[in-house]
């Protein structure tokens, strides 16, 4: 089950991604963050206890929604908006 | 020659770059944002169909003519949207967009970076579920979604009823909404209020319109702790428990001041945001030749202020440049800023700080998300006959981590100074480091 809940702007189309190498889907416009938390609880594990976050500012200062993409790439997944086929991975985390 | 450039496309930044383009000076507007319009006046992606009236309610003609005014701007200036501003020095400021570097030199700067919210802690508050209120009507305004199945609003500030009504109004349900303010400071904050009466009214509304839909409000509520395994499951107040799975707090808005920090600018004690800002006069000119501050990346003051005052620095940098202005436009528009800062000191009276918040933070409280500090951590620190941030910083690593403090940074504080016995002025501010926020490996210079 997500953690969001869509109220409006349902009629986009569909984007299908992987997470953490399972298909999922979300919509045209949604950020990662977005697409992560409709189908699911959590975007990262935290750096020093593994403790799932998922997010919290929303807006680019937090940094605490990083997620990995394919290429390696880190980015922040409230300011990053999702393409086609995207292959998300989740950071399992550390724990100290 | 090189350009003058503006530092966020906010409602400041944009009525800067309008004001300097009247004047014939094409300024370089930088902008981390996707499409402008800063956080109160965000933009739905491309493609989304909700109106002006829908997003913005009340204020969906202001918000709409921040937005027009940057499409009008951004093929004549150079506006250069997804753009961070990771480090400034010596007349240039260091860029990154899409995850290639740049640099921009300047004769001028215009610093207009706002705020984010005024987070204090509660125990629980890294649970998935938990967001800022600012991140809570992000997620509605900006992507059509509420942050849980059953939401609490918790905290203080107008933006707590603000968003407790946008949610409602977008048909989530919102379980509580707890303001710990007590009623008394609301009617005691009255007279200063009614100076602004049209956005007091606006309040009184959001109020109401709670209360005649069924949406408990509780006022002088403080929420003690957040309950949950792996994500939220209720929060606890006084002798209170409530099952939510989602819960959004904050107590109103912090200025973000790194890169004034970088630049050099003098700060000095404000005690009605209870923060160190960058200094200015009137007119917004920093304590650095040159460089201008304006919105609440400087104080915060709210949107219409930010407007006015984004044009009033642009004024101020004209004059500067030796270009002649409308002469009586800044003391109209100080006049409006004047009115506004009495507005403020009323919000202040009706939405007081918390102050003991820091008493009661219990010693396993985590206040730093990143580096995962607790209270206790800072508590020990103190108690080792430490008491200025930075070096309180040195030894438990709190305000260290990716975010910079920019979430913990003023609640250590108030810890060290609770702790300590100080004022939390004399603890002193957490300095900015470049790069303000983390650079990606792999970043591509270019030539």
């Amino acid at each position: 089950m997500g953690l969001f809940k869509r109220l409006a702007e349902t009629a986009r189309p569909v984007v299908a991604f992987t997470l953490d190498g399972q298909p999922a889907s979300a919509l045209l416009g949604d950020t990662l963050l977005t697409a992560v938390l409709t189908c699911s609880e959590h975007l990262r594990g935290s750096d020093f206890s593994a403790e799932r976050r998922a997010g919290f500012c929303l807006m680019g200062a937090c940094q605490d929604c990083w997620v990995r993409l394919e290429d390696g790439r880190r980015v922040r997944a409230c300011s990053t908006l999702l393409e086609e086929g995207q292959a998300i991975r989740r950071d399992p985390g550390r724990t100290a | 020659m090189k350009p003058v450039v503006i530092v966020g496309a906010g409602p400041a930044g944009i009525s800067a770059a309008r004001t300097l383009l009247d004047y014939g000076i094409r300024a370089c507007l930088v902008d981390e944002g996707l499409r402008g319009g800063g956080q109160i006046y965000r933009r739905q992606p491309e493609g989304f169909q909700r109106t002006a009236q829908q997003l913005y309610g009340f204020e969906a003609g202001k918000a709409q003519a921040v937005h027009r005014t940057l499409d009008e701007l951004a093929p004549l200036i150079d506006y250069r949207p997804r753009t961070l501003v990771w480090n400034a020095e010596d007349q240039r400021l260091d860029l990154l967009t899409d995850n290639r570097a740049d640099s921009v030199e300047y004769s001028r700067l215009i610093v207009a970076t706002g705020a984010t919210d005024r987070i204090l802690p509660v125990p629980g508050w890294t649970l998935p579920g938990v967001y800022s209120l600012g991140a809570a009507q992000i997620a509605l305004k900006y992507q059509g979604c509420a942050i849980g199945e059953r939401v609490a609003l918790c905290g203080s500030g107008p933006l707590l009823y603000l968003v407790a009504y946008q949610y409602a109004k977008a048909g989530a349900t919102v379980v509580a909404v707890l303001d710990s303010a007590p009623f008394s400071a609301q009617c005691r904050a009255l007279p200063a209020l009614l100076g602004q009466p049209a956005t007091l009214a606006k309040g009184m509304y959001y109020r109401a319109w709670l209360t005649a839909h069924g949406v408990p409000v509780h006022q002088g509520a403080t929420l003690a702790q957040i309950d949950g395994v792996q994500r939220v499951s209720g929060i606890r107040w006084g002798a209170h428990t409530l099952a939510c799975d989602a819960v959004a707090f904050a107590h109103a808005l912090r200025s973000e001041t790194q890169l004034a920090d970088l630049l050099g600018c003098a700060f000095a004690w404000n005690p009605l945001n209870r923060a160190w800002l960058p200094t200015r006069d009137s007119a917004g000119r920093s304590s650095v030749n040159g460089v201008y501050l304006a919105g609440d990346g400087a104080a915060i003051m709210g949107a219409d202020a930010a407007q006015m005052a984004g044009e009033r620095a642009a004024l101020a940098l004209l004059e500067d440049a030796g270009v002649a202005t409308d002469r009586h436009r800044p003391a109209v528009l100080e006049q409006q800023l004047a009115r506004i800062q009495r507005f403020r000191l009323g919000l202040e009276t009706a939405f007081p700080f918390p102050e003991k918040w820091a008493a009661q933070a219990p010693d396993n409280l985590t206040v730093c998300r990143c580096e995962e500090v607790s209270a206790g951590d800072i508590r020990a620190v103190v108690d080792d006959g430490h008491w200025e941030i930075n070096r309180v910083k040195a030894h438990c690593r709190v305000g260290m981590g990716r975010c910079q403090g920019r979430l913990c940074g003023l609640a250590a504080a108030e810890i060290v100074a609770e702790r300590s016995g100080r004022s939390v002025e004399d603890v002193g501010r957490l300095r900015g480091q470049a790069p303000i926020k983390p650079l990606p490996f792999g970043v591509q210079v270019q030539p």
